[in-house]
């Protein structure tokens, strides 16, 4: 049974109708041609009605649904070759993150990626994409490895946040982040980072910093989920559809405040309807900014990635008297 | 005379949110209960003493000022960037509420005081945090202040020494908040690529953005006793395995039992030790 959201029902429906009267055309050899041309223009309509208007909270749900592509549909789609690499080199290897080589249109690229599940036995051992430090080392050493070979990296954006757990303070996840973040911020080579679900806080920015960040159009990459947002200062969680709008979650909202470069369109109905399409456009959207990326000499890389992250928010920030 | 202020203490209620007459209310700088272990401590000599209990050695939060005047020489501290204000990105109903609530009752602008010093001596870039604003989370104009003060130090080839304290990433500016951790992190590893010192201090309590950025990467980490440092905060760990934590869990004690800070130093020798450590960077030869 697919996972149909609230707002999606109208949509689902209809497609259930005519798929119903396919199956009753085939079967009794009636010819029902016109009658179900006229549901599917109907459905298109609806769904364009529907998704030419979500709401925040509604991209959040979109951006959260289990069936939509994951880290390793995309490498699937996009990468050939691909060889995965285990470990940090230090505890252990961590399931919520994968990394590896492969080849993108022909050229070696290091991907590394946040991996959720696609059902709950899955998500359970990949800890629902929430990386523990050995996930974010792992990915750090893969970068390390990407400079020393001249590769680009590749990130893939999809956790809904760092794990609040024991053994994660333990073994000092503040240190594995702020670390990943350094070792980004000084990289030799180019990276890119694409929100392809949720982009949660700590967790997501320590796979964020590149020269070029992309979101899917229907994902969101925030400081503090909804929920959480809104249960700290509404004093109440269940205001999160207020605070999805309220603090400027959504890939369009990101990229008009200047925090992203690029929103990539996804198939009407969203990625999960339509997976093959949405990592069509993904390939070309990550086509295009690794063309421009890979433009600038190596040496300004990191200078350019300074001053464009030294600049992000600097348009709310006044000058007063000193008190 | 002793009782006498007491009772009068039973007379005053102070309703949440409330401030009490600016940065210092005439009850509570008389007497002081020790947070750990119930003391009543007479203010005055918990000032002198550092603000650590005498009796069980409980490390008082400081403000911003009281900690430049516990670690700068008297007089040499020079304020930079101290007239950057915030704005409300979001226009969100009670952040800007919030933001002059907090102004008022610090006296300070925002929730760090960035500048120049010397500590025995020899020169540093200083930057302190403080809690009492807004639980020192970091939105744009912390972040940015702390940018300037590495880049001062690395123009001026100063070492630099942050004090953190914070709650982490200030929601109310959402993603410009998440932001300041690469922009943080990024002017700091500028000073390790110059070669210039760069030491963390950790107080209570440091976390979230503020641990996971620029506070966890100094080239000398040091903590004070029974600071709590981590990433995410205990309640929410509690809430999510369901279990209470152990004693003393994300304290400065454990965190230097699992490798993430070089020292732990109390109060009294916290300026002693930073000259030391500036002495052992700054003099090629004794």
């Amino acid at each position: 049974m697919p996972v149909v959201l609230d707002f999606e029902r109208p949509i689902h429906e209809l497609e259930q109708k005519i798929n119903e009267l396919k199956k009753f055309a085939a079967e009794k050899g009636i010819d029902l041609t016109n009658e179900i041309s006229v549901l599917e223009n109907r459905a298109r309509e609806v769904r364009e009605s529907i998704y030419g208007h979500l709401t925040s909270w509604q991209k959040v749900q979109i951006a959260r649904h289990p069936e939509r592509p994951n880290t390793y549909d995309y490498i699937n789609y996009l990468f050939t070759d691909f060889v995965e690499l285990h470990g940090d080199r230090f505890f252990g290897d961590d399931p919520a993150v994968v990394g590896g080589i492969g080849r993108f249109r022909g050229r070696p690229i290091t991907v590394i990626g946040h991996l959720k599940g696609k059902d709950t036995k899955e998500n359970i051992a990949r800890n629902f994409g929430m990386a523990h430090p050995e996930g974010y080392r792992k990915g750090m050493r893969l970068m390390a490895q990407a400079e020393k070979f001249g590769r680009p990296v590749i990130c893939f954006i999809d956790t809904p946040g760092a794990y609040p757990g024991i053994g994660a303070e333990e073994r000092g996840q503040f240190e594995a982040i702020a670390r990943s973040i350094m070792t980004m911020a000084t990289l030799k080579t180019p990276i890119i980072s694409v929100v392809i679900g949720e982009g949660g806080s700590g967790g997501a920015i320590a796979f964020g910093v590149s020269d070029r960040i992309l979101m899917l159009e229907f994902t969101i990459y925030s400081v503090i989920s909804p929920e959480g947002y809104a249960s700290i200062l509404y004093k109440d969680a269940s205001r999160a559809k207020e605070a999805a709008d309220e603090i400027k979650i959504t890939a369009s909202d990101l990229f008009e405040l200047g925090i992203i470069d690029r929103v990539v369109p996804e198939p009407p109905g969203g990625a999960h309807r339509d997976p093959e399409a949405a990592a069509k456009n993904l390939g070309e959207a990550l086509a295009e900014a690794l063309d421009e990326v890979l433009k600038v000499p190596v040496d300004q890389l990191v200078p350019y990635r300074y001053q464009k992250f030294r600049a992000m928010g600097s348009e709310f920030i006044k000058e007063g008297p000193v008190l | 005379m002793v009782l006498d202020f007491l009772r009068k203490q039973k007379y005053i209620t102070v309703q949440p949110g409330q401030e009490i007459n600016g940065a210092r209310g005439a009850v509570e700088s008389v007497w002081v209960k020790c947070e750990r272990c119930g003391e009543l401590i007479f203010n005055r000599d918990l000032e002198r003493n550092l603000k650590v209990c005498p009796k069980c050695g409980f490390h008082f939060r400081l403000s911003a000022p009281e900690r430049i005047a516990q670690v700068a020489d008297e007089g040499s501290f020079t304020e930079m960037d101290g007239g950057l204000l915030p704005v409300n990105p979001f226009c969100l109903a009670d952040y800007d509420d919030r933001l002059a609530r907090a102004c008022r009752s610090t006296g300070l602008n925002e929730a760090v005081v960035c500048g120049e010093c010397t500590v025995e001596g020899l020169p540093a870039v200083l930057v302190v945090m403080d809690a009492r604003f807004m639980m020192a989370s970091m939105g744009t104009v912390v972040g940015e202040k702390i940018t300037r003060a590495a880049e001062a130090a690395l123009e001026r080839r100063k070492p630099l020494i942050i004090f953190s304290a914070s709650g982490g990433a200030r929601m109310q500016e959402g993603m410009l908040s998440l932001m300041q951790l690469p922009k943080t992190v990024s002017a700091v590893s500028k000073l390790g690529q110059a070669g210039i010192l760069y030491i963390s201090v950790l107080t209570d309590p440091t976390t979230g953005g503020v641990s996971a950025s620029f506070a966890a990467l100094g080239d000398i980490i040091i903590a004070e006793p029974g600071a709590l440092i981590g990433f995410a905060g205990p309640r929410v760990i509690e809430q999510t395995i369901r279990q209470k934590l152990p004693e003393g869990f994300q304290r400065a004690e454990f965190l230097k039992q699992h490798g993430f800070i070089d020292l732990i130093v109390a109060r009294p020798q916290l300026k002693e030790t930073l000259a030391l450590l500036l002495d052992l960077h700054l003099r090629k030869e004794a």
